[in-house]
């Protein structure tokens, strides 16, 4: 299935060179878990603070279990805030 | 410095200036800046009075921790009845004003009645004077700093000031001190017009002083500081991307107003966001953002410096606008951004200059701009009313227009400077104003970040983030994770936030330290400077007695749970995409539960029992 990655603020460098406005797509296998993905792109676990899926925060649990649908979208932050 | 224990009051009517020792009674039960200055508010004003009268009074006032080698301490408030809300008014800045007025040697400066005449009042040290600023008025916020400076021929002379927004009764004009921080929210700075004040320039070389434990207090701030330093956010993210890096993340979660708030995502966020901010443009191959900077004593420095360029529509033959100048926060891109529709960075920045060079909110602005565009396109606003401009949606070239007209007071932006609840009553469409008491929202939706909504409904000012960011909870998971679509231990949510927000407001820091602070970091720094023991657990009562007090004057001022509420559209109209797809703000589970733990009625009033618990 073809899912889409985000990586923001400072875990950009960690995507691909194709990547367009922090987003790259990707086909994954159905056993996928956000997890095992931010691994094969190098993105350190400890790093990965906000991790949403379709928008919808994943505790650190449900990242080593989530699996994706077709035109999931996984989006992760560094710690970050604003006001 | 504490408390320097001195008052500086400055009746505008007669000319008199008087010195008078600091309330310390009120100082020990309210701390200092927000929650002081408004004690005094309440005890010398009616709370029923004409904010744009010489009989409201407007508080210039730092905190106990301002001026002192604490991290972020340079912050100043001023308080005041809002014109905008009617309600009380606080609006904080940083920049380096508040050090300078702290450093003069005042905890605060009185302002009451109205000058005859424009005046500015020049601060050095114990020396105070009116000075004549008929030369000045009709000047912008920047043309008057210059002004002024090249007068006295201090470039360390540290200026508050008015831009012509605030002349002309725009409503939501702000006090720009530093060219680019500013007192934003509420209207503070058309109160100061109407005395006649166009500035406050100070010069303050007394040095630190008072400090209650200067042994204990050194540990404690470096302690501080180490904390900030080694917090990602604060350490890291902050410095990096500011504030904007919410863009993208507050457009994922599908909580990012767009068009008027009629929809949650813009399909422009992307392009207006922090990360946008550090691409190179193709046209001159610069980013928009040359670098950060800080506040006095900040070692967060979130601040963003921008240019725009040359040739974009926005400054092309206009160099006052081509160097670095005050960039773009998350508030002020959302608002003059995708509550307008409008997804040229270039465009949003010069109106985000503009508004720095005549002081003026640009949430305010931004969020009057975008009910203005859906009244043109729903009709009730016509070419006649602009004279000639099509004020639609996703229009960069309309929102400069209408930021210029505003923030100068020319033809339709007097009606825009009016604020969006007028507006929209005006054009028979009161349903679009995007308000709570008057007040526009920043931008965060209640129908995608639920704690948010109660937050807004009961924020004192008016619709606000900064008086009770559970945002930071139900988003970002500072300081822990909660579900931002839940309404279950909300009440008990925003009201932790609003306690420990008013606490901060009045030690003189900034609210960013508190992603990586708690109480437990700030009371030791409180108590190290002060005297008496200050506590984490009275720190929160004093900022329950001062949310409290605020609710009082509100009701005074005839501000009653009434209008605890929100916009139809945010509690009728479901979220069309995003996780929050099919919810509106379901306010009415949370806001009897809010009431409950704050020990008022339920109709929003605190119970005698409370006002005694609380020492009211």
């Amino acid at each position: 299935m073809e899912i889409t990655l985000k990586l923001y603020a400072g875990l950009s460098q960690y995507l691909p060179e194709n990547a367009v406005k922090h987003a790259t797509k990707l086909d994954v296998p159905a056993s996928e878990t956000a997890y095992s993905i931010l691994e094969k792109f190098n993105v350190p676990k400890e790093s990965a603070h906000l991790v949403l899926l379709n928008g919808v925060y994943l505790d650190p649990n449900e990242r080593e279990n989530s699996t994706f649908s077709d035109g999931d979208t996984l989006a992760v932050w560094p710690p970050v805030a604003g006001g | 410095m504490a408390w320097t224990r001195n008052v500086l009051r400055v009746n505008l009517t007669n000319g008199s200036i008087t010195t008078e020792p600091l309330n310390m009674q009120w100082a020990n039960d309210y701390l200092g800046q927000r929650g002081l200055a408004t004690k005094y508010l309440v005890e010398e004003t009616d709370p029923t009075c004409d904010a744009l009268s010489p009989d409201n009074k407007m508080i210039m006032t730092t905190g106990p921790l301002t001026g002192t080698m604490v991290s972020t301490a340079g912050r100043y408030s001023v308080v005041t009845k809002s014109p905008l809300t009617g309600c009380i008014a606080c609006s904080n800045s940083g920049g380096y004003f508040g050090n300078e007025m702290k450093n003069a040697g005042w905890d605060m400066v009185i302002l009451e009645g109205k000058s005859p005449k424009p005046v500015y009042l020049y601060i050095e040290n114990d020396k105070a004077e009116l000075l004549p600023a008929d030369d000045l008025w009709g000047k912008s916020a920047w043309e008057t700093d210059e002004q002024i400076h090249a007068k006295h021929q201090d470039p360390l002379v540290r200026i508050a000031v008015v831009g012509r927004a605030a002349e002309k009764g725009c409503l939501f004009s702000a006090i720009v001190n530093d060219l680019h921080r500013a007192a934003g929210r509420s209207g503070v700075g058309t109160v100061m017009a109407s005395k006649n004040l166009k500035a406050v320039a100070i010069r303050g070389t007394r040095g630190v002083g008072n400090i209650s434990d200067p042994t204990k207090f050194f540990k404690a701030s470096e302690d501080g500081k180490k904390v900030l330093a080694e917090n990602a956010v604060t350490g890291e993210g902050l410095p990096a991307l500011g504030t904007q890096v919410l863009m993208n993340v507050i457009n994922e979660v599908g909580a990012l107003p767009t068009r008027n708030h009629r929809e949650v995502q813009f399909e422009g966020a992307s392009k207006i966001s922090g990360e946008a901010m550090l691409e190179v443009r193709e046209s001159d191959g610069k980013a928009n953002l040359t670098t950060n900077g800080a506040c006095f004593g900040c070692t967060i420095a979130c601040q963003r410096i921008s240019t725009v360029d040359k040739d974009h529509f926005s400054v092309k033959d206009k160099p006052q606008y081509h160097g670095n100048s005050g960039g773009l926060e998350f508030e002020n891109a959302w608002s003059l951004g995708s509550d307008c529709g409008v997804d040229d960075l270039d465009a949003i920045t010069a109106a985000n200059f503009l508004c720095n060079e005549d002081a003026v909110d640009p949430i305010s602005l931004g969020a009057t701009i975008a009910a203005a565009m859906e009244l043109f396109e729903e009709g009730a606003i016509t070419v006649k009313d602009t004279g000639g401009m099509e004020l639609k949606f996703g229009s960069a070239e309309a929102l400069l227009w209408a930021t210029e007209v505003t923030v100068r007071g020319e033809g339709f932006g007097k009606e825009l400077g009016q604020g969006s609840k007028r507006l929209c009553e005006k054009y028979g469409r009161p349903e679009l104003s995007m308000t709570v008491k008057g007040q526009e929202f920043p931008a965060y939706d209640p129908r995608g970040i639920q704690g948010i909504g109660l937050a807004y409904a009961t924020s004192n000012r008016g619709a606000c983030h900064l008086r009770g960011y559970t945002v930071a909870s139900e988003i970002l998971g500072i300081p822990e994770k909660t579900d931002p679509l839940a309404t279950d231990g909300k009440a008990g949510l925003v009201k932790a936030f609003q306690d420990a927000t008013a606490v901060v407001d009045s030690a003189g820091i900034c609210a960013f330290t508190t992603f990586a602070w708690t109480l437990e970091d700030i009371a030791p720094q409180i108590d190290a400077a002060c005297e008496g023991d200050w506590s984490a657990e009275r720190c929160l009562v004093v900022g329950e007695r001062i949310w409290t007090m605020e609710r009082d004057y509100n009701l005074a001022a005839g501000i009653t749970g009434k209008d605890d509420t929100l916009p139809k559209r945010l509690l009728k109209d479901a979220a069309k995409t995003g996780p929050a797809e099919g919810r509106a703000n379901d306010l009415h589970k949370m806001l009897p539960e809010y009431y409950e733990v704050r020990g008022w009625t339920l109709d929003g009033v605190p119970t005698d029992e409370t006002r005694s618990r609380l020492g009211l």
